[in-house]
């Protein structure tokens, strides 16, 4: 096992999958000659070349829109968006075309594209540029979308992103880009669609994803110095959602917590809870807990931002609550 | 062209009249559902332009696609199929109307929101690149496409990568009911490709000769020049929008004076038999046999089975979940 950096576990993936495969290429604004706007594909313009290396104009919808047309005719393009914000620039491209144009022409088109971008705020960025949306791009079904919280699942799963036949959405935070974890030697992949216990427990289950998966552990280490034995489920994928290591773990603690960057309101944690709801309505015995951000537009102000983002004194509220 | 390919041209084009006819009657009859917008008057645009490409020349247009997909090469029954909902239809009835396609004829749909298709153009031009193919990409669009941002975007694009794309504005007048000079800051077109230093030209959609002789220049610019063109084609739609349109933004007698001195399919008629490389007989023969083979046709479609239910969930993803 090599302990690595978030951005070099993606940047890693990109120039593994590039080198295996002369179809996979990369366009996006920045991606080349700048080397990223978070330097992930520093030194791939000098290695790859402007044919596999293409910076675009700032131009969102033709970004995606001919990323699509050339995953049609069968290359592998791994788009990047510099943030998810700017992925509202080329929403109709993302949800109405990637998404719908297998289904819509009964299998004829293929679209096996990865859109690489980054979510969250906690960076002073105000509030057009700090957003989590990532549950608005995962209410599309035909659209996977995956948003890792470790290096090793980043690298595991973005590789398999480029490989899969399927339009997917990638979602990266910023501020886990210097985080570091333990990644296996060499080549290996990891499954799509399937959730993840990060952290085993038997007191209650915190479910969770990307950059909050860090945050609820450490409140569960914290935790664990109280006497609570707490279970953190990673979802990795936000669609399609793999419920059976959530379902398996709340039948053994009864007690959830679901942990979420983005706004409440119709969040993971409102279909997530529904579901447990839904599927194992027996085994309840607290209200399920939701930890999100507070329904405003992010401000500037750091205090401020601080105050409306999700913070690990909320998760053991929230877990506090349950047991 | 021989005299084979120049009657192979009037029975494309008198194809997609009858198919258009019946499918106003199916619409009518409830069949149909969603929307329909008709290509009657602007037969010879696809007609002429397509008859260009050489097989290795990907089409893409947008929702306005029965008689596009006809000139790519889906039959009339897949075509009429799929307007109503069929399983034998190009998209197994999941696309409908506006949603046609085949890709092992090189036709890439049939794109229902204005605009969008045009970025995805680029890309499959970007493809060709790529992989060093000489194709060249065909993407039609209304003159109310080139007024969102999407054009622009995919325009400037193609030619900052100097892709191959062949840019094709149906100017029909009217963008639904808006008329060109009441939306665009240019009532000509092709003025805009001026902005993206993209050569470009104009010429009478209802003459399929004309169309076709400029889009045989066009496509070998762009296959020789590997960068992009501009065509600007002049049409009018006989027809409202769609169907329910109720037509206030211009006069019957507007749409009367296109259809009486206007039609292509007249005019085509009238060449060919001035310049006798058909006499009227052989060509009415022709128009009765297609009206014949469209009917049966519809009896095709009417006759095929619905999609199952339990493939109602296919084709979300390749990689099943």
């Amino acid at each position: 096992m090599a302990r690595i950096t978030m951005r070099e576990a993606i940047s890693q993936a990109l120039w593994e999958e590039m080198e295996l495969d002369p179809d996979v290429f990369i366009l996006g604004e920045e991606v080349g000659v700048w080397g990223g706007s978070y330097a992930v594909t520093k030194g791939f313009y000098d290695h790859f070349g402007p044919e596999r290396v293409k910076d675009t104009p700032i131009s969102e919808a033709a970004i995606i829109g001919a990323a699509i047309g050339a995953a049609l005719t069968g290359l592998r393009p791994v788009a990047e968006i510099m943030t998810i914000n700017f992925a509202f620039s080329a929403f109709d491209h993302i949800v109405n075309q990637a998404a719908k144009l297998h289904y819509m022409f009964a299998g004829q088109m293929r679209v096996p594209l990865v859109i690489r971008t980054v979510s969250g705020g906690g960076r002073q960025l105000a509030a057009t540029h700090s957003q989590t949306p990532d549950v608005i791009f995962a209410h599309f079904p035909g659209l996977k979308v995956v948003a890792p919280g470790t290096p090793e699942d980043a690298k595991g799963l973005l590789k398999t992103a480029i490989r899969t036949d399927d339009p997917v959405l990638f979602i990266e935070s910023a501020t886990l880009y210097q985080t570091r974890g333990e990644v296996p030697e060499g080549e290996y992949l990891t499954p799509i669609g399937k959730s993840k216990i990060q952290r085993p427990g038997k007191d209650v289950t915190i479910i969770t994803y990307s950059k909050m998966l860090d945050v609820s552990l450490k409140a569960a280490d914290q935790l664990a110095h109280e006497g609570v034995d707490v279970e953190v489920v990673d979802l990795r994928t936000l669609r399609p959602l793999d419920m059976g290591p959530v379902l398996e773990s709340f039948k053994k603690t009864n007690r959830a917590v679901i942990v979420e960057e983005g706004w409440r309101s119709y969040g993971v944690g409102a279909e997530v809870a529904s579901r447990i709801y839904e599927e194992a309505f027996d085994f309840i015995d607290a209200p399920i807990q939701r930890v999100a951000q507070k329904e405003v537009p992010l401000p500037y102000n750091r205090n401020l931002e601080q105050l409306a983002l999700p913070q690990m004194e909320d998760v053991l509220k929230a877990v506090r609550e349950v047991i | 062209m021989d005299k084979q390919e120049y009657l192979e041209l009037f029975h494309q084009m008198v194809l997609i009249r009858h198919v258009e006819e019946q499918a106003s009657v199916l619409y009518q009859q409830g069949k149909i559902g969603g929307f329909l917008h008709l290509y009657i008057g602007q037969e010879a645009v696809s007609t002429g332009l397509i008859s260009a490409r050489m097989p290795q020349d990907r089409v893409i247009t947008a929702y306005r696609d029965h008689g596009v997909a006809i000139n790519c090469g889906i039959s009339p029954q897949v075509v009429l199929a799929e307007l109503l909902g069929k399983a034998t239809g190009c998209s197994e009835g999941r696309g409908g109307s506006m949603h046609m396609a085949d890709v092992e004829k090189n036709f890439w749909g049939g794109h229902a929101i204005v605009g969008a298709h045009l970025p995805i153009a680029t890309g499959l031009a970007l493809g060709d690149r790529y992989k060093g193919t000489d194709g060249v990409t065909i993407c039609m669009f209304g003159d109310g496409a080139t007024n969102i941002g999407y054009f622009h975007e995919a325009v400037n694009l193609s030619k900052v990568w100097n892709l191959s794309v062949l840019w094709v504005c149906e100017n029909n007048l009217y963008g639904m009911g808006t008329a060109v000079d009441r939306a665009s800051a240019v009532s000509e077109i092709r003025q805009k490709a001026e902005g993206y230093s993209i050569p470009n030209s104009r010429v009478d959609g209802m003459d399929i000769i004309k169309v076709r002789e400029a889009a045989q220049e066009a496509i070998e610019k762009v296959r020789a020049n590997k960068t992009p063109y501009f065509l600007e084609i002049e049409t009018y739609r006989f027809r409202g929008h769609s169907m329910g349109d109720p037509e206030r933004y211009r006069t019957s007698d507007e749409v009367k004076c296109w259809q009486d001195e206007e039609d292509p399919i007249g005019i085509y008629y009238k060449y060919l038999v001035a310049q006798k490389i058909a006499s009227a007989a052989e060509l009415d023969e022709l128009g009765h046999a297609a009206e014949q083979e469209i009917l049966e046709a519809v009896q095709y479609a009417e006759s095929s089975p619905e999609p199952q239910a339990e493939d109602l969930f296919k084709y979300i993803f390749v990689d099943a979940e």
